[in-house]
């Protein structure tokens, strides 16, 4: 029997040289006379064991990582003798049975489930794996019963707003139009974040099945993925798999000959990132500049070329496969009060662990980072965090303990979003991560609300003053009433939330703005 | 003249497509490395759209530069998780060393630098995207050694073995 040896192909692991770890392991293998295969599989997103190189054995798949270049003739050292019967747990890279590495054993991974198992583009690995079962489903329903069993689910909106997914959908059914839009969401720009990405390229299909139901469900015949032009790596897996899926028949005309169509397009982004926010999406998917709109109208009735449309994150239609395949009970299940489901948080930054942790709601920051992310890459004291991306606020100790549920967190005036975790030491420097926030905004606003467009440009201002002591106390009075205004007269979350982390770090990092103590100005 | 008309074949198969300005503009980019003013006139008239409204389009997008650039882009991160990493640092390094600001070009046309706002790589940070290639990890030791790759061609180093 051939040895199957797998190496990941996703960014992470090919940033950290999984292609050159590749190329050394198959001539390697061949100088050995080791009969290999290797399979470049998706990644686990356990990506402080990248690149991680799983073989496949009689006894389940062993893995070694992370293995650098300079380490692969040990591990085909290693594996080669373990042919003749000698223990692979000798060697100091391995990790044993993958399934049994704590940091995954851990989680409860529903939408992740597939992530690493076998090469993403492989369309009969994903069947063999459960893939397109929740679409056989889906074509025995009526799109009323799908859009039914989604609400019943009570997911909502990964993307970072957490609007219930089921009533979105419902709005599109209800809405009357000859062409109806699905289009998803894929300009995940928030810092901290990277599950779309792994989603797309370590599982394609899950992606692709989840936007096919969701065109059933409201009678769409036409998706976009609308993708940032960041992720090359995903652009490339996506297409092979959209070409794939149309030739196997589960894509484009008469899907699984049910007599309805499904087509779908990737557009790639141009580096805006405000073009996450839906309707500015929209409007860079026209062709425009990406100009944020006012609503109403919802998306979901006058959306993409004025036409209903479902704009749904990554992560929400894949779920939406899972959730179709193994019924909405299982997934509603899973979770706390009304954050149901699981939450695919991503630790990142200054973290010993990161990757892609995939757990049910109500679990805490501090368990997070502590059981999982180990403490510091630098070894030095965990000082803040920030969660949910540039617009999340930064959450001191006294923060960690709050549970992972949407509505727990905008108690704090915190927020989950995109579910991405940024780790920062006692290095940090929160007045220039304050003004960062503001830099920030001024670089990425769309320019089309006054709050937001100029707001940012006084906030950086009024930071800087602040920071140099000129008129302090009167400064800080200024930045609170500016963001206020931003926060209270905004079109969108950009110049709405931008305050969020500013106002975090002035209340519980003030020491760092040059505030010595309240009253000693 | 002939690239020219291979903008002109460009603007025929893209202005049927559905919001095909942005396709069309990164086709154009893909093609001339850049899009030209000289373009705004044929793509206005194909799409249908004024000379502003292309501007328009082209102005909001940080990807599509008016300017040729050099032979190699090297974009840093400057997003939250690569600062947690000491991005900042890299920035610094990355300026002085190639003797260049954000949107700047080096003298011998090979390097241009650019800021990025997250490259989905935040679990291995600092990251840098140089063409289409991301890199993990980057320290100014790591930083420099990549120069090393575009500068001297065909030079194979060990990577990230270290």
């Amino acid at each position: 029997m051939r040895m199957q040896i797998f190496i990941p192909q996703d960014t992470t692991a090919l940033a950290l040289g999984a292609d050159k770890v590749s190329s050394l392991v198959a001539k390697g293998a061949e100088s050995r006379g080791l009969h290999a295969d290797i399979i470049r599989n998706g990644s686990r997103g356990m990506f402080w064991l990248e690149p991680l190189v799983e073989v496949q054995t009689k006894s389940g798949r062993i893995a070694f990582g992370p293995v650098n270049t300079s380490d692969v003739d040990s591990v085909l050292d290693a594996l080669q003798a373990s042919l003749d019967g000698k223990v692979l747990i000798d060697h100091a890279l391995y990790l044993g049975e993958v399934k049994q590495i704590e940091y995954l054993a851990k989680q409860q991974r529903l939408t992740f489930k597939r992530s690493g198992i076998a090469d993403p583009a492989c369309i009969t690995s994903y069947q063999r794996l459960q893939g397109f079962v929740g679409l056989t489903k889906a074509l025995s329903m009526t799109g009323q019963d799908i859009v039914d069993e989604l609400k019943n689910s009570g997911l909502r909106g990964r993307g970072g707003a957490a609007f219930p997914a089921g009533i979105k959908w419902q709005t599109v059914l209800d809405t009357a139009g000859e062409q109806k839009y699905i289009v998803c969401n894929a300009d995940e720009g928030d810092s901290g974040t990277f599950a779309d990405r792994l989603l797309m390229e370590s599982d394609p299909y899950q992606l692709i099945e989840g936007m096919t139901i969701a065109g059933l469900a409201v009678g769409a015949n036409q998706g976009y993925i609308y993708l940032r032009s960041e992720y090359p790596v995903a652009h490339k897996i996506l297409n092979i798999a959209i070409e794939r899926a149309t030739d196997a028949g589960f894509l484009g005309a008469n899907v699984c000959n049910s007599g309805k169509d499904f087509f779908l397009e990737v557009r790639l982004g141009a580096g805006a990132y405000i073009c996450g926010e839906e309707t500015s999406l929209l409007e860079s998917l026209e062709g425009k500049r990406g100009m944020v709109r006012a609503k109403p109208p919802l998306p979901a009735i006058e959306g993409l070329f004025g036409k209903p449309t479902v704009v749904n994150n990554v992560l929400t239609l894949g779920a939406v496969a899972s959730i179709l395949e193994q019924g909405s009970d299982i997934y509603k299940n899973f979770g706390m009060g009304r954050s149901r489901g699981t939450l695919a948080v991503q630790l990142a930054g200054n973290v010993k662990r990161g990757g892609l942790i995939e757990l049910a709601f109500g679990v805490t920051l501090r368990e997070v980072v502590e059981d999982f992310g180990c403490g510091t890459l630098s070894g030095r004291p965990i000082r803040a965090i920030q969660m949910g991306g540039p617009l999340g606020a930064f959450l001191p100790k006294s923060q960690w303990d709050t549970p992972l549920d949407y509505e727990a967190f905008s108690a704090i005036k915190a927020m989950i979003g995109h579910g991405g975790i940024v780790v920062f030491d006692d290095t940090v420097d929160m007045a220039a991560q304050a003004r960062f926030a503001m830099e920030f905004c001024v670089i990425e606003s769309c320019g089309k609300c006054t709050p937001c467009r100029i707001g940012s440009v006084r906030g950086v201002e009024v930071i800087d003053r602040i920071v140099a002591n000129e008129d302090r106390d009167n400064n800080l009075i200024l930045l609170h009433d500016l963001c206020d205004t931003m926060e209270l007269g905004s079109l969108c979350a950009m110049g709405g939330m931008t305050p969020f982390p500013v106002r975090s770090a002035l209340t519980y990092f003030e020491e760092d703005f040059g505030i010595s103590s309240r009253g000693d100005h | 003249m002939e690239k020219a008309s291979n903008v002109d074949q460009l603007i025929e198969q893209f202005k049927t497509l559905p919001g095909g300005l942005l396709p069309l503009l990164h086709a154009v980019k893909h093609e001339l490395g850049c899009v030209p003013d000289s373009v705004v006139g044929p793509i206005g008239k194909g799409f249908n759209l004024s000379r502003a409204e292309v501007h328009g389009v082209i102005s909001f997008y940080h990807d599509f530069n008016t300017h040729p650039v050099g032979h190699h882009t090297v974009q840093i991160c400057r997003a939250e998780a690569c600062q947690s990493m000491g991005s900042r640092h890299i920035e610094s390094h990355a300026k002085q060393s190639l003797g260049i600001d954000y949107g700047e070009t080096t003298a011998d046309g090979l390097i241009t630098l650019e800021p990025v706002y997250c490259l989905g790589n935040c679990a291995c940070s600092p990251s840098v995207r140089i063409d289409d290639d991301i890199h993990a990890r980057v320290d100014q030791t790591r930083f420099d050694q990549l120069i090393t790759e575009l500068t001297t061609p065909n030079s194979e180093t060990s990577g990230v073995s270290s």
